[in-house]
């Protein structure tokens, strides 16, 4: 099947004072129509900012280059802010971290609902609204229609990731990009949330880049994962792959720290990766994850490659495949 | 909303008493008016006579209450100086001031909201530094001298637009312009600080990822944030513009009541200076009320407040 979205070499420069800020550094990957990609890092490692740099919406400051980036066979490097514009919300859309301030606070849901839908397909306001309605009730919104006059201060932070969710499908996008739609909510709407995006996904067949930390949501959405470490993806495969046989030291010390009801003792601190993510102004030395990494040699200093291990699955480690599987790695 | 507009409607009217109150008291500000009134070398039955004659010898709270209700009905008294009834005065002078007042504000929200909305679009752009120039300029050329350059130069020089007087449009541009300026700066300032700000917030975003063209973005989701505070503010100006149109009127001869105000002052015509006082008082706290309710309108979570 054909690729809906090619990313090669894509990368984020933001000038400090300080020097060069590298924040991504040269993702690719290839997404096909009604697949799901998860992103898994913990923070900053720059998923936000690589979805952000896909829907060219990158503050001002930052730069974004890449050797190709494409979206339904069209080149997106090129293309100015108006052009673009005509592409996000239509083609692509995003649904945010902050639902409490995502929404402005100037105008009703419904006003808000309804005015991307118009813009991009010039529809009118009575065919925007029956659409605002379906979505609402779609998105699990009871007595929809009576809350299009509302204002997002009337709202609990659920419903309005549900209206954001709403929003966000409004002119059935090919592209979902979900930038932790679920961190800001309380654990019960969270699996609420996540069952409808699912669900609505595959009744729309739309393609969908989820970005995470929790490894945990990970597991019940995903095709593919890519784990991203320190600008880059240092694992990618299907769910399968990545959770049954990982391969990267940093994805195994990632599943390592998930405490399991059974095999965790109660009481017992939490996991966690010892080290801190290297300073990503300017280049780091080999691998990044070295100084944190049980593994690591002196070979690691030379920055290894993401290489294809076995059907699919990459890693970027200088270690071989078999080695790496049968590495076992508890973190304390 | 009613609740709200009723709750805002009886402030404004408790805020209005105490005004009234206030610019009576003034009368006795500068010490026993009928010996003002009554001028050098008055005797002291002159003066008894013209403080029996003006009810000056009765209890302040009789006075008060006795003007109050005069006032009420339109009735601010007789003017000292001029003999005639203060409404007459004021109806006849009114309507400059108010034309001043309302073309200055006009073109000082005009020239400084999009001046204030484009520098916050380029933040320290050569268009910014220009606009902080001018603003500053602004807040430092006193008005009568400002007013002054611009007669000379545009009305002496140039000849573009009549020196003085009130008798056609066209006598109002330059005073516009100086009381106008006047305004500008602090309005295009908090403009741009507003929209620095809201031009950060996740909502923004969202517009932007929605695909909302740039310019919609900016006037439909990022102003109407960011504008709520000026609201305030330019009501409050044009509450000082019609205080600052005294000076303004004095060098364009525009004879209104800015005008008669300071000559009211220097004549010791106290109902006149009373009620010019009380009203200008009034349209500020009409003005305030305006503002509030304006403010609602662009934010509904001040609806509930």
């Amino acid at each position: 099947m054909e690729n809906l979205l090619s990313v090669k070499n894509l990368r984020v420069e933001i000038p400090l004072a300080a020097g060069q800020l590298l924040p991504v550094r040269g993702i690719s990957f290839d997404l096909k129509k009604g697949e799901t990609l998860c992103v898994v890092g913990e923070s900053g490692c720059g998923k936000s900012l690589t979805s952000l740099a896909i829907m060219g919406l990158l503050p001002k400051i930052a730069q974004r280059k890449a050797d190709r980036l494409e979206f339904a066979g069209k080149d997106l490097t090129g293309l100015s802010e108006r052009q673009m514009s005509a592409i996000r919300g239509n083609d692509m859309a995003m649904i945010f971290q902050e639902p409490m301030t995502s929404l402005n606070p100037a105008y009703t849901i419904g006003n808000q609902l309804m005015e991307g839908l118009i813009r991009h397909k010039g529809v009118s306001r009575s065919t925007a609204r029956d659409r605002a309605i379906l979505l609402l009730e779609k998105v699990g919104i009871t007595a929809a229609a009576s809350r299009l006059p509302q204002y997002p201060h009337q709202l609990s932070g659920g419903l309005r990731q549900r209206v954001m969710i709403a929003m966000s499908l409004m002119c059935t996008p090919d592209l979902i990009i979900a930038d932790e739609p679920t961190t800001a909510l309380d654990v019960t709407i969270q699996a609420q949330i996540l069952r409808m995006i699912k669900e609505l996904q595959a009744e729309l067949g739309m393609a969908m880049i989820f970005i995470t930390h929790d490894l945990g949501v990970v597991a019940r959405i995903a095709d593919k994962i890519a784990v991203m470490y320190a600008g880059t993806f240092v694992e990618t495969g299907t769910a399968e792959q990545i959770f049954n046989a990982p391969m990267h030291p940093y994805t195994k010390g990632l599943l390592s720290c998930i405490p399991v009801p059974g095999k965790t003792d109660r009481g017992s601190r939490l996991g966690s990766i010892p080290g801190i993510v290297p300073s990503l102004i300017g280049g780091i030395d080999g691998c990044g994850f070295r100084s944190r990494c049980p593994y690591a040699q002196d070979a690691c200093a030379t920055e290894p490659t993401l290489t294809d291990r076995e059907s699919g699955h990459t890693c970027r480690c200088i270690h071989e495949a078999s080695k790496l599987k049968a590495l076992t790695w508890e973190v304390a | 909303m009613l609740h709200f507009f009723l709750k805002r409607l009886a402030l404004a009217a408790l805020v209005a008493l105490t005004v009234s109150l206030i610019s009576f008291s003034l009368l006795f500000l500068a010490g026993d008016p009928a010996i003002a009134l009554a001028g050098e070398g008055a005797t002291d039955a002159d003066i008894h006579a013209i403080r029996t004659q003006y009810g000056f010898d009765r209890p302040v709270m009789e006075q008060y209450l006795f003007w109050l209700k005069n006032a009420l009905a339109g009735d601010f008294g007789t003017s000292y100086y001029f003999k005639t009834p203060v409404i007459n005065l004021i109806a006849e002078k009114m309507p400059t001031t108010m034309i001043l007042g309302l073309s200055a504000i006009s073109f000082a929200i005009l020239l400084s909201i999009p001046l204030g909305v484009l520098a916050a679009v380029k933040p320290n752009s050569l268009f910014d530094r220009i606009a902080l120039f001018i603003s500053v300029i602004g807040q430092a050329i006193p008005s009568f001298w400002f007013g002054l350059i611009l007669i000379v130069t545009f009305a002496v020089k140039l000849r573009w637009v009549p020196v003085s007087g009130s008798d056609s449009w066209q006598h109002f541009i330059l005073p516009t312009i100086v009381l106008g300026y006047y305004a500008t700066p602090a309005i295009m300032r908090l403009t741009r600080a507003g929209m620095l700000e809201v031009l950060r917030a996740d909502y923004i975003r969202t517009a932007r990822a929605k695909g909302i063209r740039p310019g919609k973005v900016l006037f439909k989701h990022a102003l109407r944030n960011a504008v709520i505070p000026v609201v305030g503010l330019a009501a409050v100006q044009l509450g000082f513009m019609l205080g600052g149109s005294v000076i303004i009127e004095s060098i364009f001869a525009l004879n209104g009541a800015g005008f008669l105000a300071f000559e009211s002052i220097s004549r010791n015509d106290f109902p006149v200076v009373q009620a010019l006082i009380l009203i200008f008082s009034l349209i500020y706290v009409l003005l305030t009320l305006l503002a509030d309710l304006l403010n609602a309108w662009l934010d509904p979570r001040i609806r509930v407040a």
